[in-house]
């Protein structure tokens, strides 16, 4: 049993802590299988790119060990840990071009020159940046650098893949697409990763296990819904915000339109998603009207204010739709709106607000 | 009109940035006169033959390889010891840091005189560190190598100075990633690192040479001889007068321009 758990283990921290300028790491136990896509969620300042930099080895601990592929990395350097690191701001070297930037990691382990050409070309036409091997980094768009620094992290065949919110950077629009990017990705080339997000839904949509850190803290592990759907406690389930989370099913699609049916209530998103799927729309991307006003929002739904309670900084609603919703309020709007618990209203969001995965 | 209503209107308030301008432009073209009429009157009065001809003196061209080889000494000796140094400054906190920047810098906030009298005290063949060093040959009294020291002396600290900003300001997110890729602490350094600081690099090796080439105060207190350029204008006008110094100025005029060229090309490439 242990000898199963050992050899399925890839890399195991255990009680890792570390203090770096106001970052911390608390006493982290983990364990990333082989070939598992490991997501870590927590907010801002939770330690989760200062954990990363431990495993990748810019940092060394204070105290614990961190075992990869059976070997003690602890205080490896970084440069003999074959780890992939991608951090949030890509850091493509810009007095390289792509094709350079991608080979780097080859030409330093003293490759040959033909090879690094030939295993640059492969890996660039199964990520589908062939077309930018050529370019300056420097004319790269922000999906573009990502792909090429997903491909120079990939090349060295790295025995982990560290991804350090991957996605922040994008525009809500190409998200999911970029999402269904990694997927494929992954399914091509089979690496084990860990990815750090501040973002539920790439928890769910990519992740096979998740972990949950706050304050430097790992506070819980498991898969992802099992952790939204029952959340350990009220921090955790304050900021998975698991408001507004469906199951539903595409029905009908116009284009990048996709009508989706939740069980009586049907909305529209913007996805290329078909088929059984989960909706998440944000309280706070929620508008409350009192008329069926004619407004650019694809989304109308009518209900009815079930609750409302405190929910600094915002006013949070219950609203009964068919669904239960939850919408966030400022105060002001609420006391403009003049609601009250009983009250008729409107629920209006854009199709780009429904998150679909 | 009605826009004044309560405030400034954009009118006036227009004027006023304009008035500023204005008085600051009247302001600025005099210092920008002060600075430019020397430059100008140079060139018009020096005789393009007497230039040709200075060319041609063997006491000029002497001093002005001794000047231009002594320099590019004292440069590529702070090349060597000083970028490490301020890769160390850059990424590194240590003990007395903050102290020990500071008094790297007090060569520039002393007279050059000064400075010469500080070299020639602690390195003089005398000395103790003098005698280990005419051991090797090197002696620092009226010597080449003295002027080599005396330069880097009053110069490195402005090598020291741009390497330092220029390791600051990389991300030592791409140091990390090549690091993980594979490279080692010193290839890292010598791939990523140098490539991007090299602006910072190679401006603060030319301003470096420039101003070892400049220095009079130091080489007149350390080594006089072999005679340097800027000793040179000095002794000729002090013995013929002004008009005598003015085709060995005007030639260092102009090379003082093509450096500052040289420096806006490197800043905006």
């Amino acid at each position: 049993m242990i000898d199963e758990m050992t050899s399925r283990s890839l890399l195991s921290l255990k009680s890792v802590s570390k203090s770096w300028k106001s970052f911390q790491i608390r006493d982290v136990s983990l364990e990333v299988r082989r070939g598992e896509y490991f997501v870590v969620m927590g907010p801002t300042g939770a330690g989760k790119t200062l954990l990363l930099q431990l495993i990748a080895g810019i940092h060394y601990p204070d105290s614990g060990e961190i075992i990869l592929d059976g070997v003690d990395v602890t205080y490896l350097p970084p440069e003999r840990r074959s780890i992939g690191y991608v951090p949030q701001n890509y850091a493509l070297f810009p007095h390289m071009s792509v094709k350079d930037n991608i080979g780097y990691g080859l030409r330093v382990r003293g490759h040959p020159r033909d090879e690094v050409e030939r295993r640059v070309r492969e890996l660039s036409s199964k990520l589908r940046i062939e077309h930018l091997l050529e370019r300056r980094v420097s004319t790269l768009s922000g999906g573009e650098q990502q792909r090429v620094a997903l491909a120079r992290a990939l090349i060295i065949e790295p025995k982990i893949l560290l991804l350090d919110e991957p996605l922040s950077a994008l525009d809500p629009e190409t998200r999911e697409e970029v999402r269904d990017y990694l997927k494929e990705v992954r399914r091509m080339l089979g690496f084990t990763a860990i990815h750090v997000t501040h973002d539920f839904i790439e928890a769910v949509d990519l992740g096979d296990r998740m972990a949950a850190m706050f304050n430097g803290e790992i506070l819980q592990v498991g898969e992802p819904m099992e952790i939204i759907m029952n959340p350990r406690n009220e921090l955790i389930a304050s900021f998975t915000g698991t408001k507004n989370l469906f199951k539903g099913e595409v029905v009908a699609r116009r284009g990048e339109l996709a009508e989706i049916d939740l069980g009586g209530v049907r909305v529209y998103a913007a996805t290329r998603r078909s088929g059984k799927v989960m909706v998440a729309i944000r309280p706070e991307n929620i508008v409350i009207l009192l008329e069926k006003a004619r407004i650019s929002a694809r989304n109308v739904l009518e209900g009815v204010i079930e609750e409302i309670s405190e929910k600094p900084p915002y006013i949070s609603l219950k609203i009964d739709a068919g669904l239960p919703f939850t919408v966030y309020l400022t105060r002001n709007a609420l006391e403009d709106l003049n609601l009250g618990v009983g009250k008729r209203v409107y629920l209006a969001f854009k199709a780009s607000a429904v998150s679909v995965f | 009109m009605g826009a004044s209503q309560g405030g400034l209107s954009w009118g006036d308030d227009m004027r006023r940035v304009e008035n500023l301008f204005l008085t600051f432009s009247i302001l600025g073209s005099i210092i920008v006169l002060i600075l430019l009429i020397p430059m100008m009157v140079a060139f018009l009065m020096t005789n393009p033959i007497q230039v040709g001809e200075a060319l041609m003196d063997l006491e000029v061209l002497n001093a002005l390889s001794t000047t231009f080889t002594a320099a590019a000494t004292a440069t590529i000796s702070a090349l060597l010891f000083g970028t490490p140094l301020a890769y160390i400054l850059a990424r590194r906190e240590f003990a007395l840091k903050n102290l020990l920047e500071s008094l790297l810098n007090v060569p520039l906030a002393i007279p050059h005189s000064v400075a010469g009298i500080l070299v020639l005290l602690a390195y003089h063949s005398r000395s103790s560190i003098g005698e280990i060093l005419s051991r090797i040959g090197i002696v620092v009294e009226d010597s080449f190598w003295g002027i080599v020291l005396a330069m880097l002396f009053v110069s490195a600290p402005i090598f020291i100075s741009s390497a330092r900003s220029g390791f600051s300001m990389i991300d030592e997110t791409f140091e990390h990633v090549a690091r993980t890729l594979g490279a080692g602490h010193f290839k890292t350094f010598f791939t990523i690192t140098i490539p991007l600081a090299s602006r910072s690099i190679i401006s603060g090796a030319i301003v470096t040479w420039a101003r070892a080439v400049s220095e009079v105060g130091a080489l007149l207190i350390v080594a006089p001889y072999p005679k340097s350029i800027a000793l040179l204008v000095i002794e000729r006008f002090e013995a013929f007068g002004l008009s005598a110094a003015i085709p060995i100025t005007a030639l260092l005029l102009l090379i003082g321009i093509i450096v500052v060229l040289i420096l806006n090309y490197i800043s905006r490439r």
